[in-house]
């Protein structure tokens, strides 16, 4: 049974990996999980510099998902590189760094500094919806996305993921140019803009009033989503949103993705990693699947 | 580094043991040997609508037993969710968390407010020279466990026990002093002691809180500000759920 992917050129030993800005650099969850055992781990997004992020709270609980605006504080690429990649070097899994900036030579800046550093892949965040300048504005103008890719692909010595937000009209269009600006693939969906209010307050749960939803209520969109991008481009697709359990992972697959991150799930199970690659391998075995890539975009009709 | 385990922990027992607030010990293989006072655990709900833990202070430790014991407000779905646990049954449980309160030389001040009382009790259990100073809205709660050990003030905010007022209304009242403050309960009342201490040069520890996600470090949702850098963050904000909850009043700006 073969459960390893290739996304452009790197191997991964099975599907799944971490979706940023949950997992930390996976210090704190190696408590739990055995990082060996992961496809990879993708990192909480970086800057150039230190970023404080937003006022608390921060995360908000909402039926069946949840929001957050951390604002994407990070200890800035140099505190990064001199701490985080040193520690995931002492396992056996692949290093993808998320990376996000306010502007274009904030993401340049970035990925030149960890051109030589020993990491597989960089996923480009140009898509959150908490912080006031950057990010999302690149991900939601076809032209923008074209032009950042095409930028940080010219500095880039590792493969490039361009995460893409759903917070648009059509995600193909985005991922199209993302595509034609030379992205060696793709990774959807970031999260959905949101609000919750707090009635008998009468005031915003959030200090920053709006935050990114995720969780398994986002799970259909994410699916119909990928299986939308799956059709619209030939790059490979990361695909993630609400998977909770191996069966959402494998839905995922099957609508077009070649791997899978998982995020809000760790937060309601610290080995939900883990116990989504064992379920991924107990369906394989029921099914008779001999190859996970069988699997992908394998949805019939 | 202190060791988590995470457990399908077994109700051992729980009542109500005032208006909306329930006591719960739970049984458990690993967490109860590893925690000290101060320390919390996330409780996860079964309702998979409800994703995110809940994080509860620990109010008691027993060793011998292995049981932790929670006293906790309801305060929304999920500890309406817990209220309705019965013997036998089991919760999900991650802990011991955080650092809790390390006892410094001293004569201390052990304060509490509201739902935040209950985890000083396991303090005052471990705490020698002190004097327990309680903050209740109204209906106290707790009450004689606490004079159990040791020398204890309420404050009410509707005057039906006690100092009608606050903690330091009844600290004034009663002329006490001490060299160090060990503190739980509501943002005002922290930020008051924090001037309180700094006025009288007084140490003080205080247990923050904020609303969590992970619970263990990794998401960054639970910070509070601080005024030097952060060694981990490398801004000015740091992690409560992992390098507190309990903080030097004079590091953290309230
Ligand atoms: C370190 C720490 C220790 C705590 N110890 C205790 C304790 O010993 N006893 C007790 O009664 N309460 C304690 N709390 C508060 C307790 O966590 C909340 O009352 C509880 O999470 C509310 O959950 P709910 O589902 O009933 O409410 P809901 O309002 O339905 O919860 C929705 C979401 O908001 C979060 N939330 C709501 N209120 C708070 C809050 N005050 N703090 C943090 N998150 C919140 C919940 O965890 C959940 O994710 C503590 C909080 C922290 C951070
Ligand atoms: C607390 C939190 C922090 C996040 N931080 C980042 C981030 O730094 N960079 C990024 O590209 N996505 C970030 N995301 C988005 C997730 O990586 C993921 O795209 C989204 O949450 C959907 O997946 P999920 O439903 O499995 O969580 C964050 C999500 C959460 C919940
Ligand atoms: S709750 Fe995630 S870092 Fe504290």
């Amino acid at each position: 049974m073969n459960t390893s992917v290739n996304l452009c050129g790197v191997t991964l030993k099975n599907p799944v990996m971490t979706a940023s800005g949950t997992f930390g650099s996976g210090e704190e969850y190696s408590e739990f999980v055995d990082l060996n055992r992961l496809g990879a781990v993708v990192t909480k997004g970086v800057a150039n510099v230190p970023w404080q992020g937003n006022p608390t709270p921060r995360v908000a609980e909402v039926y069946g998902g949840m929001l957050n605006a951390v604002g994407l504080q990070n200890p800035g690429i140099e505190r990064f590189c001199q701490r985080d990649i040193p520690f995931l070097r002492q396992f056996d899994t692949r290093i993808i760094v998320n990376v996000c900036g306010k502007s274009e030579s904030d993401y340049c800046e970035v990925v030149q500094r960890l051109a030589e550093e020993p990491v597989d892949m960089l996923e480009i965040n140009i898509s959150c919806p908490n912080v006031k300048e950057g990010g999302i504005a690149f991900g939601q103008d076809p032209k923008a996305a074209e032009r950042i890719t095409k930028a940080v692909k010219r500095v880039a010595r590792q493969p490039v993921i361009m995460k893409l937000s759903p917070n648009v009209t059509d995600i193909t269009e985005i991922a199209k140019a993302a595509e034609a600006g030379g992205a060696d693939a793709l990774s959807l969906i970031n999260t959905l803009t949101g609000m919750k209010i707090d009635i008998e307050r009468r005031s915003f749960v959030l200090a920053n009033k709006t935050g990114g939803m995720s969780g398994p209520a986002i799970h259909p969109i994410a699916v119909r989503m990928v299986y939308q991008t799956a059709k619209a481009v030939s790059v490979p697709i990361i695909g993630m949103g609400g998977i909770m359990t191996a069966e959402d992972a494998i839905e995922m697959i099957l609508a077009g993705a070649s791997a899978v991150s998982v995020g809000t799930a760790n937060f309601t199970d610290p080995r939900a990693t883990e116990k989504i690659i064992a379920g991924i391998e107990a369906y394989m075995q029921t099914h008779q699947v001999e190859d996970i890539r069988e699997l992908v975009g394998a949805v019939n009709g | 580094m202190a060791q988590k385990f995470e457990e399908q922990a077994q109700v051992r027992k729980q009542m109500q043991i005032a208006d909306n607030i329930f006591d719960l010990t739970l049984q458990t293989q690993e967490i109860a040997k590893h925690a000290k006072a101060g320390q919390f655990v996330s409780l996860y709900c079964k309702d998979g609508a409800r994703l995110l833990p809940r994080p509860i202070s620990l109010c008691g430790i027993d060793q011998k037993e292995g049981t932790i014991r929670l006293v906790y407000r309801v305060a929304g779905k999920g500890t309406k969710e817990f209220s309705g646990l019965k013997e036998g049954d089991t919760v999900s449980v991650l802990g011991p968390l955080g650092n809790g309160f390390s006892l410094r030389n001293g004569r201390a001040f052990l304060i509490g407010g509201g739902i935040g009382i209950p985890p000083m009790l396991q303090l005052a259990k471990e705490c020698s020279e002190k004097q327990i100073i309680l903050g209740y809205r109204s209906e106290p709660f707790l009450l004689e466990e606490f004079q159990e050990q040791g020398e204890v003030f309420v404050a009410t905010e509707d005057g039906s026990a006690g100092t009608k007022g606050t903690v330091l209304d009844a600290i004034r009242e009663n002329g006490l002093t001490a060299d160090v403050i060990y503190a739980c309960g509501p943002t005002p009342m922290l930020r008051a002691l924090k001037a309180f201490a700094a006025e009288r040069g007084m140490e003080c520890y205080l247990s923050l809180e904020e609303r969590m996600a992970c619970g263990i470090g990794a998401c960054l949702a639970c910070v509070c500000q601080t005024k030097e850098k952060d060694a981990h963050t490398n801004v000015n904000n740091r992690r409560i759920c992992k390098e507190g909850p309990v903080f030097d009043a004079r590091e953290v700006e309230l």
